[in-house]
This record gives C-alpha cells, structure tokens and sequence, in this order.
C-alpha cells in the first residue's frame, strides 16, 4: 500500500498554490484597508481593535497595491480551494483515511500522553508506532482540516454581499460582518503558522523521502 | 539577513511569474469565468433572499462617504442651495414611456425603508436607513422593452477626470431592496453620501450603489458605453459583479 493516497498528493499540491496565492493576494486585499473591527460594522482607526501593518510588495500578489488584481485572484483560487478540500473529505472519508489515521482515541488525550507525546517531538524523535500520526500530528491535521480550511471558506463567503440573504444568521451567530472578516484574516494567520511548523518539521524528518514520498505515494511502513 | 534576501529573491521570482500569468488571455478569461460562477452561485444559493434589515439602534454613528464627496461644479452647488428643486432623473434607453423625475415625483411614489448594512470593497461597513421608491416601481412606469438587458446609471460626479456610472442586471434591478434613496437616517442626503439620490443595490459591494444620479438608462448590452465595462471602477479593473 502506498504511502500517500493519490488523491492525498494531488490535492496537497493543488492546495499548496491554492494556498499561497490567497494567501498572498489576501495580504495586498488587506493593504486596502488595513483594520479589523468586531461586531457588524466598522470604519475609523477609533472603532478598530488591530491595526494591521502595511504588508511589503514583495510579500503581495500583484507585488504592488492593486485591490483589484488582488481580488481577481483570490476570487478566482477560492474556487479551486474550496472544491478541493470538499473533495478530499470525501476521498478521505471513502477510502478511511480519516478514521484510520486521523481520529484520535481516548488514551491519546491522556495528559501523560500528551506530555510524553511533546517531549518526543521536541528531542526531535518522531518515531510513533502502532498508527501512522502521533497525537499531536492528528490535532495540527484535525485544527487544519476540521477548522482553519473549511473556516477560511465559510468566512469568505460571510464577507461577500452577495451570499448575504443566504448567510445572515451564521454572519449574526459570529456577531456581525465585521467580526466574520477578522476571524478570515486570524485563520488565514492560523494557517500560516501551521505551514511554516509543517515545513520546519518536514526539514527535520528527512526532508527528500517525505517530498519524494507525497509525489510519488511512497511505500507504507518504509 | 541572509535568509530574508533568499526569501525576498523567491517572492520576487513567484511574482514575476504570476503577473506574467495573469497578463495571458487564459488568465483573463479564467478571472472572467471566476466572476461569472461567483454570480451564478450566489444567484442559485440566495434564491433571492433578501438581505437583513437592522434595527434603528444599531445605525452607525457616522456613515462615512468614500470615492466623490460631492460634485464639483457651479450647477451642483447651485441646484443644492436652491434644495435640488430643478434636478432631474431622467429614465431612457429601451423603454416605451421615457421619464424626466423631480425629486417630488420621486417621492410621491410607494416608499421603501430598510436599514442595511453598506460594504465597501476596502473591507469597512457602515449601517444606516436607506429611503425611496423601488427601481421596479420607477421601471415598471417607464415600460421596459424586451431588449432591455441592463440598467445604467448615470452620475453628476467625475472621478479623475471620468465621468462615473454604473450598470446592474435585471435580476438586480428588480430586487425588492433596490431602491432609489432620497433620504439617510431620515434626512436628506448628506452631499457626501450622493445627494440628492443615490442607488441602493443591497447584494453588491459600496462602488455599485452610484451616487449624484442623473439618469437611468435601460440598454441591452453594456459595450459601447463609456469604457464598456459597464462602471467606472470595472472600467479600471474591478469585477463588474461585485457580491463578493
């Protein structure tokens, strides 16, 4: 049995620009206006509670201000972001990834467990036996999977007038619009600390064997 | 330092490359696609809800104006002072029964209230309580013809030099909640805010709700007029659907 699914590979790689291109074209979309209130309405830098920094060209898609280049691409790589986490629940629910690697059991919530479980990592020994993912591999992939990609898309559909009819009472259940557009902009930062963990800890773990493995599926157990 | 100037050569190389993939047609028309799904999804799953309607406490303190704060000619300030006694909406293009509207005709057609909530494409909001009749109601008298495809709106104000407008579809136009608006929070108009009468369109980002109108215009296709991108921001750029 492989390693990777196929469907795991091609939606990591798929996800992966996906990812950086909202990402990037979301920091010049917040250049434009650069504050973040709660509640369902906000305007002057008084009723803010972050003033964002400027994010620098070189970290922006178009890399320099465009609202609106920025907005054709994000528009535009939501949809296959969207789709493609909706497809890989479906693969990873059909072919069990999900309940074989994924949920947890009652032991693992354990603190002994959990404890033991950070101090391994933090030796760097990532050698787990019995399933795939150790403990806190299944909470970074559960927190990504269950909340922060999903949430990413539900508050970006929030945001959009024209979902509004559709999607006032979870805008309300929030509190309010503008609430919505900060949680889009702290998961979006949520998803970024998740990426530069997993790319850390890539790095440390034999970085060619895990690339090699998640483009050409690997082999199990190897 | 070094590791920084790495990152900084890299961004700059995915930039490059992706301002280069974004000049191509298939881009292009892949950004054209994008916008027509987001309406056709959003058309599908609104079903042509409406949008919710605040209470009266929950107004924003102040609303603040964005893009033109007033219309910078002699005549503007003249028609204000005397209390925009000799404005007039004219209502054109593909309709059997053309209209020239005073600020009293307006009002004296049905009145539709609603406190909404206006988003701009920066990403601020404000709430206030829209007044005036419906677009259907001033439509319907001047008897659109079959052609008729689109609405355009007509503007007092410039922006940069341009004369600003902008166009819906009829599935917007018809909207119970798009209104002509005379009055915010029960009073005319501020100028900021597009006195005498702007449009409301509740589903669409703040640049669609023109303001200064001077006159509506049924056409059945947008080409032609002004940039042909039907409004002066998609004229520079912007999706001509902007519910999201």
């Amino acid at each position: 049995m492989k390693r990777h699914a196929l469907s795991t590979r091609l939606w990591h790689w798929i996800n992966l620009v996906c990812v950086v291109i909202l990402f990037m074209s979301g920091l010049n979309i917040s250049n434009a206006h650069p504050r973040l209130y709660w509640g369902d309405w906000g305007f002057a830098p008084e009723d803010a509670w972050l003033i964002v920094p400027r994010f620098p060209d070189w970290m922006t898609i178009p890399g320099r201000y465009s609202l609106a280049g920025a907005r054709e691409w994000h528009v535009l790589m939501a949809w296959p972001f969207a789709l493609g986490l909706l497809l890989v629940w479906i693969a990873m629910l059909a072919n069990r990834h999900f309940s074989r690697d994924l949920t947890t059991s009652r032991a693992e919530w354990r603190w002994s467990a959990i404890r033991s479980d950070i101090a391994k990592h933090l030796r760097l020994d990532f050698h787990h036996s019995g399933s795939k993912f150790n403990f806190l591999q299944k909470l970074a992939y559960g927190l990504v999977f269950g909340v922060l990609l999903p949430g990413l898309i539900a508050t970006g559909m929030g945001i959009s007038p024209g979902m509004e009819p559709l999607l006032s009472p979870m805008i309300e259940l929030v509190g309010g619009r503008q609430s919505v557009r900060s949680l889009h902009f702290i998961f979006a930062w949520l998803l970024f600390g998740f990426f530069v963990v997993h790319v850390l800890l890539v790095l440390l773990s034999n970085p060619f064997r895990q690339l090699r493995d998640m483009i050409t599926g690997g082999r199990d157990g190897a | 330092m070094e590791r920084r100037g790495f990152m900084v050569g890299a961004a700059a190389l995915f930039l490059g490359g992706c301002s280069k993939v974004a000049d191509t047609p298939a881009a292009q028309s892949l950004f054209r696609a994008s916008e027509r799904w987001n309406r056709a999804a959003h058309r599908f799953l609104g079903g042509g809800g409406l949008v919710k309607e605040y209470d009266r406490s929950e107004i924003s303190p102040f609303f603040r104006g964005n893009g033109s704060q007033t219309v910078d000619t002699p005549a503007y300030a003249a028609s204000r002072a005397a209390g925009f006694a000799d404005w007039r909406l004219t209502v054109t293009g593909l309709v059997a029964n053309p209209l020239s509207l005073s600020l009293d005709n307006l009002k004296r057609l049905p009145q539709r209230s609603q406190i909404t909530r206006h988003d701009c494409v920066e990403g601020w909001s404000a709430i206030g309580e829209w007044t005036g009749p419906q677009l259907s109601t001033i439509l319907d008298g001047a008897q659109l013809l079959p052609d008729a495809q689109f609405i355009v709106f007509r503007c007092a104000d410039t922006l940069n030099g341009s004369r600003y407008y902008e166009s819906i579809d009829l599935d917007d136009a018809y909207h119970p909640q798009t209104i002509v608006a005379h009055a915010l929070n029960g009073e005319p108009l501020p100028e900021r805010n597009g006195a005498p009468l702007r449009l409301r369109v509740e589903r669409q980002l703040g640049y669609k709700h023109a303001k200064y109108l001077t006159g509506i215009e049924a056409v059945a296709s947008l080409e032609g007029i002004e940039g042909g991108n039907g409004g002066y921001w998609e004229d520079r750029g912007y999706h001509w659907y902007a519910g999201i």
